[in-house]
């Protein structure tokens, strides 16, 4: 067994492509090796900002001998064909074996493939695999005919401690790097990974990007610590740090006090964007320090004095931009800055930000009647809600949107409830933020969100597979989770969409006018069983429909469709199943919170004995019924006859139907779906019982119609809670 | 390894220091322009095949950067020294590192950091990927490997390197306002450049009269497009009517006549012009020489 040490060196790769060059290179040549037969024990990929590295352990000296047998043409076939294939196969006549296959004999070339020397092997595929690897942006540069990320300049590889040799991109393999580019000097000669990855750290180079990471978290929490300051923490700056030094060394700067009465958020955005500084806060009071981090790439001789001051100097020119902007912003207000919003055009078939503000603040408007929120307030934040964008702040760092608008509206002297919802409006922006609870801002956040959905839709601007430009699944997902964790009850359809799409059609705006015209002209106060059956009219029953008309139906379904898919997604963390919602949907409930307790307790009951055998028992119903209905070409949907009831068996079910499906309405209606599963549980035995005892198909024609009818109460009653026949298992 | 202590000391050391690297040391180009790049000795150099190695000082015009003299680093005409290598040699990363040596940066005492940026001109047509090199959090320096430029592929791929010239003297002199630098022993920055930062913000902004920038922007778009179409395909003087189409162009920008939509149409009817030029380059004797190997 023998290791393999592969590193391509070359000029700086941006920090935020490292990471996954790393993990493409070690997947590419991982399948590369197991396509030719060669195993290993275990890989290792390192990545940083010069270097991509492979180390892996446990090769063969050669690929294991093989045999392969290649069908040829049939015996006595033209000479011409047989001639064909010994000479694609590299065999004469006599190598080859007669087989048969039942149908007659036929030639078959016996090939001993002979393993070849891994190192032959890896030197052949090398070059290819790694022209393969998908950088996000490539360059050409002279002396190569391939593109890479930035010029290549050395390889290593080391096959069992010998150079495997190959040429890529201009550059030949061999077996030396070099170290840090200005603490080290000359070439560093390696053999195995071992006295590679130590040479490279005697020549001030951390191989490993996870310890990197950790030197530098590290040192600042010591570096804070020292001086009763907290880190905060930012993963996605440690990343990109990370891969912007070989050598990191952390040092702490000071902030002038004459910076710290602006915003931290500005202090940080700038820090964090235009200096890659980390930030630092009071371990007590938690308040913002006016001392920053900033990882270097060098230990300097004079302990970093220079950096250091250096830095600072930058520091100071960038807070005194940002300083400048929010003083300046703050000389007008922020509803001063409304009407400036209608030079910026927010996407060019929904119209400027202006015209979405007014949509915004229509909707925002419904939406607070509904949930309890103060309209007035709902109304105000949603017009405000865009004028930072105008401002010199945002306009720098875009990420503090609705952060600045929020204190540019407090310094107006807004009401505070208004100036969070300015923030809040966005939220959640990911997983891990925060949901709005205050009323005004979920009003708000609503109505921003459905909105963007609404009007995306509208111009077919939907999400497919991988992209999706316009976030339209996190602002579903966070429409979502706002809905569920404040549980807001509403019809997600008629209490929603339909006000969103209204406030597009009132506020006129051309491209989308036409399918919201068509989609107003649908009674307003409708549900989702409407639209529903709405859809198949206009599909099926009235072939002459208005192009229009179909095209504003499909797209609210479509928005529905995608509602429900992100409502999946969302609830699989839980573990919810897929199905159960489903299930749960396609009984045209749309009430979010309602939807998720009738799932909820729908998967316990399925969890349960009882809900296992009923729905046993309902997929044998609905198979007979399904059978039934073709072969008659009828639907059996009428009452039973309970005279025409004769074994004890089905007596006994229409009985417990006929109590079950008015309590389990009962139980639905007063939203009590445990209680409501409960009823049901208790139709396992009668429906246990029937199937093991009566015969559906019963000779006597009136008998079978009557327990097929039967079959069909129970389908329909099982149907109150939740479509089962889009439950699995 | 002294620092280079005055403002034309920084250029006379990088002067200096790439004429020994084999590079022409060219005077500025004569005409308004907002970047080094703009310099035909480097757009139109950076195509064809033939090696060039060209090293200058450039004034750039930024009008909209004009802050009438009260901004301690933003001026609308500052200084780029301006070097274009092609083809890039390998070393190139360590002859850039030479010259920051050169003008007194000990790389033992600061954080010289390779920061992805990538470069594009979309009134060019030309972009290139590299870094912003970075001196102790301070962008010092733009390098480039050209990749395309008026829209043709740059073969053999050139490296541009890029000092901002003030910026980088603030930091070797130690100082926080541009016009405190000194420009010799005796001169400082302001008394060289502060009336004309603060005459030149106010044409700019206030009294560069459209309706002549308009017209200047037509004339030259169309005399760039007769030299070009004609018999005789004139690509250097074509060249100059683009940059100068360029530059009435920045100005109609900085006055604030230009829409966003009339913005795009005005950089797409630069980048057309040069197109033209570049390809007229390719089919001159300079852009069109073939060099013989071995």
């Amino acid at each position: 067994m023998a290791d393999f040490l592969l590193e391509l060196f070359s000029e700086e790769i941006p920090a935020r492509m490292q990471v996954q060059a790393a993990k493409d290179l070690e997947r590419l040549v991982v399948g590369a090796l197991s396509d030719r037969g060669l195993m290993f024990e275990g890989v290792k990929a390192f990545s940083g900002p010069r270097r991509l590295t492979l180390a892996i352990a446990g090769l063969p000296a050669k690929q294991p001998d093989v045999k392969e047998e290649k069908k040829g043409p049939r015996v006595g076939a033209p000479e011409k064909a047989i001639e064909g294939f010994l000479r694609g196969a590299g065999v004469t006549l006599d190598q080859c074996q007669k087989q048969n296959d039942g149908k007659g004999e036929f030639y078959v070339a016996v090939i001993d493939r002979k393993g070849r020397a891994t190192a032959d092997v890896l030197a052949e595929f090398l070059p290819d695999v790694f022209a393969k690897l998908p950088w996000p942006k490539s360059m050409r540069f002279p002396g190569s005919a391939i593109r890479w990320v930035r010029p290549l300049h050395s390889i290593v590889a080391m096959f069992d401690g010998e150079i495997v040799p190959f040429e890529f991109a201009g550059v030949k393999s061999g077996n030396t790097t070099l170290g840090h580019r200005f603490l080290s000097s000359g070439p560093i000669t390696v053999r195995h990974f071992e006295d590679y990855e130590k040479r490279l750290l005697d020549a001030h180079v951390i191989l490993d990007a996870a310890e990197r990471k950790a030197i530098i978290l590290h040192e600042v929490t010591q570096k804070a610590f020292a001086l009763g300051l907290d880190l905060i923490a930012d993963e996605g700056l440690l990343d990109e740090v990370a891969g912007l030094a070989e050598w990191p060394v952390v040092l702490i700067g000071h902030i002038e006090t004459q910076f710290m009465d602006v915003p931290p958020e500005i202090l940080q955005t700038s820090m964090r964007t235009h200096q890659k500084y980390f930030s630092l806060r009071d371990s007590k009071t938690h308040k913002m320090a006016a001392r920053f981090a900033l990882v270097a790439n060098m230990a300097a001789s004079d302990g970093g004095k220079e950096i250091v001051t250096g830095n600072e100097r930058v520091l100071r020119a960038r807070l005194s931009d940002a300083k400048f902007f929010w003083d300046q912003d703050r000389e007008r207000t922020l509803e001063s800055r409304v009407d400036d919003l209608k030079a910026i055009v927010f996407q060019a078939k929904l119209g400027t930000q202006y015209e979405r503000v007014e949509r915004i603040e229509a909707l925002a408007g419904e939406i607070a009647e509904k949930i309890g929120a103060d309209v007035k307030k709902a109304k105000r934040a949603a017009r405000l809600c865009k004028a930072d964008l105008t401002t010199g702040v945002v306009g720098e760092f875009s990420e503090l949107q609705g952060v600045m608008g929020r204190y540019y509206a407090l310094h107006d002297g807004e009401d505070p409830d208004v100036a969070d919802a300015v923030r809040d409006h966005y939220k959640p922006v990911g997983p891990g933020d925060a949901v709005p609870t205050n009323k005004v801002s979920i009003a708000v956040a609503l109505a921003d969100k459905l909105d963007q959905l609404v009007g995306f839709f509208a111009i077919d601007e939907k999400p497919t597979g991988s992209s999706d430009p316009f976030a339209l699944r996190r602002a579903a997902l966070g429409l979502i989770r706002i809905v569920l964790s404040n549980s807001i009850r509403f019809e997600i359809f008629s209490m929603l969409l339909f006000p969103a799409f209204k406030a597009q059609v009132e506020l006129d705006v051309m491209p989308i006018k036409d399918k919201a015209k068509a989609i107003a002209t649908l009674q307003l106060e409708t549900s989702l069983s409407a639209i529903r059956n709405e859809m198949v009219e206009t599909f099926t029953a009235e072939p002459a429909a208005s192009e229009r008309r179909k095209l504003a139906v499909r797209s609210i379904l479509e928005i529905i469709e995608f509602l429900a898919d992100r409502l999946k997604v969302a609830l699989r963390d839980k573990g919810t199943r897929h199905d159960l919602i489903d299930a749960v949907f396609s009984r045209n409930e749309d009430d979010l919170v309602r939807l998720v307790a009738r799932v909820e307790a729908l998967q316990s009951f399925l969890k349960a004995d009882e809900g296992v055998n009923l729905l046993a028992g309902y997929k044998r119903a609905a198979n007979i019924l399904k059978a039934e209905e073709k072969k008659d070409k009828k639907t059996f949907d009428g009452d039973p006859d309970p005279e025409a009831l004769v074994a004890p068996e089905e007596k006994a079910l229409y009985v417990e139907l006929a109590t079950a499906s008015d309590l389990i309405r009962a139980e639905v209606e007063r939203e009590r779906f445990v209680e409501a599963m409960g009823v049901m549980a208790r139709l396992r035995k009668p429906v246990d019982a029937f199937f093991d005892k009566v015969k559906v198909n019963d000779d006597d024609p009136k008998i079978r119609e009557n327990r097929l009818k039967l079959l069909a109460r129970l389908r329909a009653t099982l149907h109150l809670v939740a479509d089962f026949s889009k439950i699995e298992g | 390894m002294a620092k280079a202590k005055t403002f034309q000391d920084l250029i006379l050391t990088l002067q200096d220091y790439w004429a020994k690297q084999g590079c022409v040391i060219l005077q500025p180009y004569d005409l308004q322009m907002g970047a080094g790049t703009f310099n035909p000795a480097t757009t139109l150099r950076s195509l064809g095949e033939r090696p060039w190695r060209a090293a200058y000082v450039q004034p750039c015009r930024r009008p909209k950067d004009g802050r009438y003299g009260e901004n301690p680093n933003r001026l609308q005409h500052y200084y780029q020294y301006q070097v274009i290598l092609k083809p890039a040699p390998k070393e190139v990363l360590d002859l850039y590192l030479g010259s920051l040596k050169a003008i007194g940066l000990d790389p033992a005492l600061h954080d010289i950091r390779f920061v992805e940026d990538d470069w594009e001109s979309p009134t060019l047509g030309a972009w290139g990927l590299g870094w912003e090199v970075w001196c102790d959090g301070m962008e010092i320096t733009q390098f480039t490997y050209f990749q395309q430029v008026g829209g043709i592929d740059c073969d053999p791929v050139s490296a541009e390197i890029t000092y901002g010239l003030e910026r980088l003297a603030m930091y070797v002199q130690n100082v926080e306002f541009v016009y405190d630098l000194a420009f010799n022993e005796q001169f400082r920055y302001g008394e060289v450049f502060h009336q004309n930062e603060q005459e030149f913000s106010a044409y700019n902004f206030e009294l560069a009269d459209t309706e002549i920038l308009k017209r200047h922007f037509e004339d030259a778009e169309k005399e760039c497009n007769a030299l070009i179409s004609g018999n005789k395909k004139l690509a250097l003087p074509a060249y100059d009517q683009c940059i100068k189409a360029s530059h009435c162009f920045n100005l109609l920008d900085a006055r604030g006549v230009i829409s966003v939509t009339e913005r795009a149409a005005y950089i797409g009817r630069v980048r057309n012009l040069a197109k033209m030029c570049s390809d007229a380059w390719l089919e001159s004797p300079m852009g069109a020489y073939k060099p013989r190997y071995g």
